[in-house]
C-alpha cells in the first residue's frame, strides 16, 4: 500500500509534464491509476468478507511510536473502492470536460490524483498520527482546486474560505489526536478504538477530534464553506465535495464511532448539529437557482443526515450509515457530473435560462432521474434501501424511548420530506420546459463525457437490487459497534413503520414540490436564524483588524525602536528569573593569570571607547583590538585552534569594514549626532548586568560531569587524529559543520548578489594579454584597458605587482608591494600546511581557508582589483560548489559503502615533512571546508572590494573627479 | 564549577557597550555594536569551558590531564566564522543600500520606517482578501430565490456570470 501511494506521488509529480505531450488525454492515463487500485481493493473483498483485515506496516519515526501502518477492514475498504472508483470516473470525465486550451490543466491534473491517493491514504492508514497528515494534504490539495480559477475573486475566496474553515477544524483536531495517543498509549487507530481509554480527558480529546470532523464534513456551524466550494471546477465539486473529502468526517466518527459512541455529549453533538445541518442545508437548497448550489446545499444537508446516522452509535445505525454512505457518494457524484456536462453544453448553470432539455438530451434525463430518485429514496435503487434502514434503525430506538432516536427520527424525517422537494426542484429546474423561454441549445460534443455519469447511476441501480450481496460485507462493520441488531439491508422488509414513513415523506416532498410558490413566499418570511458565512466573515476581519492594531501599537518606529522592545523584554523576562536563581558557582577567582587581567582590562577599555568614539573608523578598529584581545585570551588559555582563528577572522573583518566604509560619505560619520543617550545607555547597563548574572549562573548550574572526559578517547581512536577540536569540526559534529558551510554558502552569495546587480558569475577583470605582460621586458608597456580610468604616469614606474600598473601612483605603496609579492605564495603554502596538519596540531581547514584568504586581502590591497583577478582568476561560486560538493560528498560517499552518514574511513601513512598523516575520509571534508572559506572571502573582496572600486570609478568619472576619498555626487 | 570574575565582568561590559552602540540610528554603528555583542557572547561560551588547561590535543602525556574542555571550542569556532560571514553581509547591505538608492548623506541613518502607519494605511492590505470574500457572497446571494419572482420562468437580471463578465 505504501507502495500504492509512492505511485500517486510520482505520477501527480509527472502529471504537469505529461499534460504537456498529451493534453487533455493526460487524464485517461491518469486514471489508470485509481482504476488499478479499485481493481485490487475490489480482489481483497474475499479476504475482507472472511472477516479478515490487510495490514501493512513501515516503521517511520520509531521514537515516537509512529509508523506508516495500512489497515484495511470493511469500513477501510468500502471508502478505498469509493475512493479510487469515484476517482478514476471524474478523471475519466475530466478528459472531456476541460478543453487543451484549459490554463493550468497539467497543475489541475496533478493535483488531483495526487488528492486521490491522499484520500487513499486517509481511509487506510492505521496510524492517527499518518492520518491526520493526509487529512491536512486534503485540505491544501482542496484550497489549490477550488482556487483552480486563480484568476476569479470568488474562486480565491471560497479556496481560502475552505482552507481556513478545515485547518481550523484540523488544529483543534491535531490537539485531540495527540491527547487520544497519549490516553490509550498507542498511534494505532485501530487499538484506539478497541481498547478505548475511560475518563474525563480522552473524552474531551475525542470531542476535540470530532471538531475536525464537523467542520471537514461542513457540519453547522462550519457548513458555509461548501457552498462557496462550488467555486471550483464541477469535477472537483463532485469528487472531493460530494464523494470523497467531505467523507473524511464522516469516516473518522464512523472510525471511531464502535469505541466512543457512548461518551457524554457525543450522541448530543453528532445528533443535534446533523439534524440542524440536515434542515438548514435542505431549506436553503430548496431557495436556489444556480443548480449546482442547490446540489451544493443539498450536499450540506445529506452530510449532515450522515453525521446523524453515523454518530448515532448502535449497530443497526452504523449499517444503515455505510449504505447511506455509499448511496450518496455514487448519487451526488453522478449529479455534480450532470450538473458540470448541462454547464458545459449549455453555458449555464441558472435553471431560469434551461428549457426543453429533457428532449433534446434524454439519456441524460434518464440518469439524472435515476440518480434523483435515489436521493428522494425511491425504490428499488440503493438511496431508497439506505434510506430505510436509517429510518429503521431510529424507530427502533425511538421505540425503545431513547431521546436522541425521536430527535434523529423527527429531524432526518423532516429533513427528508425537504431532501425530496430539493430532489424534484433539481430535475425539474434542470430538464423541465419553461413556458416563456426558447428550448436550450446544447453543443454536444460526443457521448464520451457521460461515460462517468452514466457508470455511477448504473451502480446506484445494480447495488440498489443486489443489496442482500453488499448486506454481510457492509454488516462487518456495523458488527463492530457494541450492542444487539439483526437488521438487514433489503428492499422490501414487509409493512413496516420504516415503510410507511418513507411513503409519507415522498409524498409530502412531492406535496412541497407542488405548492413551490407558497412554499417561496413562506421562506422569505422566515428570517435566517444564523448567517454563519457572515460570522466568519466578521471573525476573520476581526482578527485581521486585531493584528493591525497590535502591530501598529508594537511596531511604531524603527529599527533601534524594535531592537529596544526586544532587550527590554529580555531584560525583564530573563532578569527576573535571574534574581529568583538558587544556583551560583562555587567559587569565584578572580583571574586565571595576570595576563588575562591585563588583556580584559584593555579589551573593556577598548569596548567603552568604541562606544563613545566619534569616528566610524575609529570605532571600528577599537572593536577590532576587542577581537584581537579575544585572540590573547583563547592563547592563555589553552586555545590555539580558536586564537589561530579568531586572529585571521578579526583581520578580515576590519579589513572588509575599512573597505566599505571608505566608500559611504564621510559626513555620515561625522554628523552622528547621539539620539536618546541616556535610554541607551540604561538598557546598555541593564543588558550587561543580566547578561553577567546570566553568566554566572550558568556556571552555576552546570553540575553534571561534562562529556568531555570521553573526547580526547573517540577523537584519537575514533577519528584518527589528535587535535580534538578539529576532529569534532569534521568527524564527531560534521553534521552541524556541514550547516554552517550551507550557511557561508548562502552569505557569500547574499553578498555578491547584493553588489553585482547584473549577475554574479561576471569574472573579475583581467588585464588584457597578461599572459604576455608576465614576461620581463614588458612590464613597462600601457595596458589600454577602456574599463578604467588610466593613469599614465604608472607606466614608466616598474611595478612590483601585475595589476599594480592598474593603480594610481598616489594609491600605490611599494613597501606594500614587495611585501605582498614575498610573502603570497608562502602564505599559500603555509595555507596547506595548516589544512593538513589540522588533525593533529592547531590548524585545519577554517584556519588554512582563513590564511589563503587573508593571502588574497592582501594581493588585493596592494594591487587593486587587477591584481585579484590575476590572483584568482577563477569564480568564487565555482571554488564554493567545488568545496559544498567535496563535503557532501563524503557526507554521503559512506552510504555508497555501507556506512552511516558522514561515517569516516582511514588509509595511514608516513609522509616527509607533514609526519605521520592518517588521511581519512575526513580530510577530505576539510577541504571542503578550506575551499568554502576561500569562496567565501573571495565573494567578499570582489564584490565589497573590487565591485566597490568599479562602481565607485563609474561615479568619478561621471562627475570628474578622481579623488578616491571625496564622496560621489548624489546623482538627480 | 567556579568562574573567572575577571571574564563575567569583561563579557558585561562588552554586552553593554555593544547594546549601546547597536542602539543608535546608524547601519554602521549598529554594525560595529553587533562585532562587539558577537565577541562577548563568544566570551559566554568560553567562559562555560572552566579554568584555563593546556590545549586540546591529545599528547599521550601526563598534560593531557590538565587539558580544557574542547566543547565550548568547537561551538566558538563556528561562531566566529559564521559572525565573520554575517557581518560581511550586512556590510553588503549597508552598501547596496546606500549605492543603489543614491540616498548620499542620508544613506546610513535608520529612519522610523513604520512610524506613520495608521489602521486607514493598513486597511488597504485586507481589501483584497476581502473583495474576494465579498465575491463568493455575492456569487451565493445572486442564486438565492427572490420571492417575488415567478419560479417557472421570469427575467434574469441578477446574473452571477453576466457580473463576472463585467468585472473583468
Amino acid at each position: 500500500m505504501t507502495l500504492i501511494l509512492a505511485l500517486f506521488a510520482a505520477v501527480s509529480v509527472a502529471s504537469p509534464l505529461l499534460t504537456r505531450w498529451l493534453s487533455t488525454r493526460v487524464f485517461y492515463v491518469i486514471a489508470l491509476l485509481p482504476a488499478a487500485v479499485f481493481g485490487i481493493t475490489l480482489a481483497q473483498t474475499p479476504t475482507i468478507a472472511s472477516g479478515g483485515v490487510i495490514e501493512e506496516k513501515i516503521e517511520w519515526i520509531p521514537q515516537l511510536g509512529i509508523a506508516l501502518t495500512s489497515r484495511i477492514d470493511a469500513l477501510g475498504w468500502l471508502l478505498a473502492l469509493v475512493v479510487t472508483g469515484v476517482g478514476a470516473l471524474v478523471l475519466v470525465y475530466c478528459a472531456r470536460y476541460f478543453d487543451a486550451d484549459e490554463p493550468g490543466l497539467g497543475r489541475f491534473a496533478g493535483l488531483l490524483l495526487a488528492f486521490a491517493g491522499t484520500m487513499y491514504g486517509l481511509v487506510t492508514s492505521d496510524d492517527i498520527i499518518v492520518m491526520f497528515m493526509y487529512w491536512e494534504i486534503t485540505s491544501i490539495l482542496s484550497y489549490l482546486l477550488i482556487g483552480h480559477y486563480t484568476g476569479r475573486k470568488e474562486s480565491r475566496g471560497a479556496a481560502l474560505q475552505a482552507l481556513l474553515v478545515t485547518t481550523f477544524g484540523g488544529l483543534v483536531m491535531l490537539v485531540g489526536v495527540v491527547m487520544i495517543s497519549s490516553f490509550a498509549g498507542t498511534t494505532s487507530i485501530a487499538s484506539i478504538v478497541s481498547e478505548a481509554p475511560q475518563g474525563a480527558g480522552p473524552t474531551v480529546a475525542i470531542l476535540l477530534i470530532l471538531v475536525g470532523a464537523l467542520s471537514k464534513s461542513a457540519i453547522v456551524p462550519f457548513h458555509f464553506w461548501l457552498p462557496a466550494a462550488m467555486a471550483a471546477p464541477t469535477p472537483v465539486s463532485a469528487y472531493l465535495h460530494a464523494a470523497a473529502m467531505v467523507k473524511a468526517g464522516i469516516y473518522l466518527v464512523a472510525r471511531l464511532a464502535p469505541g466512543y459512541a457512548d461518551i457524554p455529549g457525543w450522541q448530543a453533538l453528532l445528533v443535534g448539529l446533523g439534524v440542524w445541518t440536515m434542515i438548514v442545508g435542505a431549506w436553503r437548497s430548496l431557495r436556489q437557482y444556480d443548480l449546482k448550489l442547490v446540489l451544493a446545499y443539498g450536499t450540506v444537508s445529506q452530510l449532515g443526515f450522515l453525521m446523524v446516522i453515523t454518530g448515532f452509535g448502535s449497530r443497526d445505525a452504523a449499517l444503515a450509515a455505510a449504505a447511506l454512505l455509499l448511496a450518496h457518494a455514487l448519487y451526488k457524484a453522478t449529479l455534480f457530473l450532470v450538473v458540470g456536462i448541462i454547464d458545459h453544453q449549455a453555458g449555464t448553470r441558472d435553471w431560469r435560462k434551461l428549457s426543453g432539455l429533457w428532449r433534446s438530451t434524454p439519456s441524460l434525463f434518464v440518469i439524472t432521474a435515476i440518480a434523483v430518485a435515489s436521493m428522494a429514496g425511491i425504490p428499488p435503487l440503493l438511496g431508497f434501501v439506505a434510506k430505510e434502514a436509517v429510518f429503521g434503525a431510529f424507530v427502533e430506538a425511538a421505540i425503545e424511548g431513547d431521546f436522541w432516536g425521536w430527535v434523529a427520527l423527527v429531524g432526518t424525517a423532516v429533513g427528508s420530506v425537504l431532501t425530496v422537494a430539493y430532489s424534484a426542484r433539481f430535475l425539474w429546474g434542470a430538464f423541465g420546459n419553461r413556458k416563456k423561454i426558447v428550448p436550450t441549445e446544447l453543443h454536444t460534443d460526443g457521448w464520451g463525457i457521460q461515460f462517468a455519469p452514466a457508470f455511477l447511476a448504473l451502480a446506484t441501480v445494480v447495488l440498489g437490487i443486489a443489496v442482500p450481496l453488499l448486506d454481510p460485507l457492509l454488516a462487518l462493520y456495523a458488527d463492530t459497534v457494541p450492542g444487539e441488531g439483526h437488521y438487514h439491508l433489503a428492499l422490501w422488509h414487509g409493512l413496516e413503520p420504516a415503510l410507511f414513513i418513507s411513503a409519507a415523506v415522498l409524498v409530502l416532498g412531492g406535496l412541497l414540490f407542488w405548492r413551490r410558490r407558497g412554499v417561496a413566499r413562506l421562506q422569505e418570511k422566515v428570517p435566517p436564524l444564523v448567517d454563519a458565512s457572515r460570522g466568519y466573515w466578521a471573525a476573520t476581519q476581526g482578527v485581521d483588524r486585531l493584528s493591525a492594531k497590535i502591530t501598529i501599537f508594537a511596531q511604531r518606529g524603527g529599527l533601534s525602536q524594535y531592537l529596544s522592545t526586544i532587550l527590554v523584554v529580555f531584560v525583564l523576562a530573563l532578569g527576573l528569573t535571574a534574581t529568583l536563581g538558587r544556583t551560583w558557582p562555587s567559587g569565584i577567582r578572580w583571574f586565571d593569570s595576570p595576563a588575562q587581567l591585563v588583556v580584559a582590562v584593555v579589551m573593556g577599555i577598548a569596548a567603552i571607547a568604541a562606544a563613545l568614539a566619534k569616528q566610524r573608523m575609529t570605532a571600528v578598529l577599537l572593536a577590532g583590538v576587542t577581537g584581537f584581545g579575544m585572540v590573547g585570551l583563547f592563547a592563555l588559555h589553552g586555545a590555539p585552534d580558536l586564537a589561530l582563528t579568531q586572529a585571521l577572522v578579526e583581520t578580515i573583518t576590519v579589513v572588509v569594514f575599512v573597505l566599505v566604509l571608505r566608500r559611504l560619505p564621510v559626513k555620515i560619520a561625522q554628523h552622528n549626532k547621539p539620539e536618546q543617550r541616556t535610554r541607551r545607555l540604561i538598557i546598555g547597563v541593564l543588558v550587561g548586568l543580566v547578561m553577567g548574572t546570566i553568566g554566572l549562573i550558568a556556571l552555576g548550574a552546570r553540575q553534571a560531569p561534562s562529556i568531555a572526559a570521553e573526547l580526547p578517547r573517540l577523537a584519537y581512536e575514533e577519528g584518527h587524529g589528535r587535535n580534538i577540536v578539529n576532529v569534532m569540526l569534521v568527524d564527531i559534529r560534521a553534521w552541524d559543520t556541514m550547516g554552517e558551510l550551507s550557511v557561508l554558502v548562502v552569505v557569500a552569495t547574499g553578498i555578491a548578489s547584493l553588489l553585482f546587480v547584473s549577475g554574479r558569475a561576471k569574472a573579475l577583470p583581467r588585464l588584457s594579454g597578461s599572459r604576455n605582460q608576465r614576461r620581463a621586458d614588458n612590464r613597462r608597456n600601457v595596458i589600454d584597458d577602456p574599463q578604467t580610468t588610466e593613469h599614465p604616469e604608472s607606466v614608466h614606474r616598474q611595478s612590483w605587482l601585475l595589476g599594480g600598473l592598474k593603480v594610481s601612483s598616489e594609491n600605490r605603496s611599494v613597501l606594500l608591494e614587495v611585501l605582498v609579492r614575498l610573502l603570497f605564495h608562502p602564505a599559500i603554502v603555509v595555507s596547506v600546511f595548516l589544512l593538513f596538519v589540522g588533525h593533529n596540531s592547531p590548524g585545519g581547514g577554517f584556519a588554512g581557508g582563513l590564511l589563503a584568504g587573508l593571502a588574497l586581502v592582501f594581493r588585493y590591497l596592494a594591487g587593486g582589483r587587477y591584481e585579484l583577478g590575476e590572483a584568482a582568476p577563477i569564480d568564487p561560486g565555482k571554488v564554493l560548489g567545488v568545496g559544498v560538493l567535496l563535503a557532501v560528498g563524503t557526507a554521503i560517499g559512506s552510504l555508497f559503502f555501507g556506512g552511516e552518514i558522514l561515517q569516516s574511513a582511514y588509509l595511514e601513512a608516513d609522509v616527509p615533512v607533514l609526519g605521520h598523516l592518517s588521511i581519512g575520509t575526513s580530510s577530505i571534508f576539510d577541504v571542503g571546508v578550506y575551499l568554502v572559506v576561500i569562496g567565501l572571502t573571495l565573494d567578499i573582496l570582489r564584490s565589497l572590494g573590487a565591485e566597490v572600486d568599479r562602481q565607485q570609478e563609474d561615479t568619478d568619472l561621471e562627475a570628474g573627479t578622481d579623488d578616491d576619498f571625496t564622496p560621489a555626487e548624489v546623482r538627480p | 564549577m567556579t568562574a573567572s570574575l575577571t571574564l563575567v565582568v569583561l563579557m558585561a561590559v562588552m554586552y553593554g557597550t555593544g547594546i549601546y552602540v547597536m542602539l543608535e540610528r546608524s547601519l554602521t554603528r549598529l554594525l560595529i555594536g553587533f562585532l562587539l555583542v558577537g565577541n562577548a557572547t563568544n566570551i559566554l561560551i568560553f567562559l562555560m569551558s572552566g579554568p584555563s588547561g593546556s590545549a586540546p590535543i591529545v599528547t599521550g602525556t601526563a598534560a593531557d590531564e590538565n587539558m580544557v574542555d574542547p566543547v565550548p571550542q568547537v561551538l566558538m569556532l563556528t561562531a566566529i566564522v559564521i559572525n565573520f560571514g554575517v557581518v560581511a553581509f550586512i556590510l553588503a547591505l549597508v552598501y547596496r543600500s546606500w549605492w543603489l538608492a543614491q540616498l548620499g548623506d542620508e544613506g546610513d541613518t535608520l529612519t522610523d520606517e513604520h512610524a506613520g502607519e495608521t489602521e486607514a494605511s493598513t486597511e488597504a492590505a485586507f481589501a483584497a482578501v476581502d473583495e474576494d470574500d465579498l465575491a463568493i457572497q455575492q456569487v451565493l446571494d445572486a442564486s438565492n430565490e427572490h420571492g417575488d419572482t415567478d419560479s417557472d420562468s421570469g427575467p434574469i437580471e441578477d446574473d452571477p456570470e453576466a457580473r463576472e463578465k463585467e468585472r473583468r
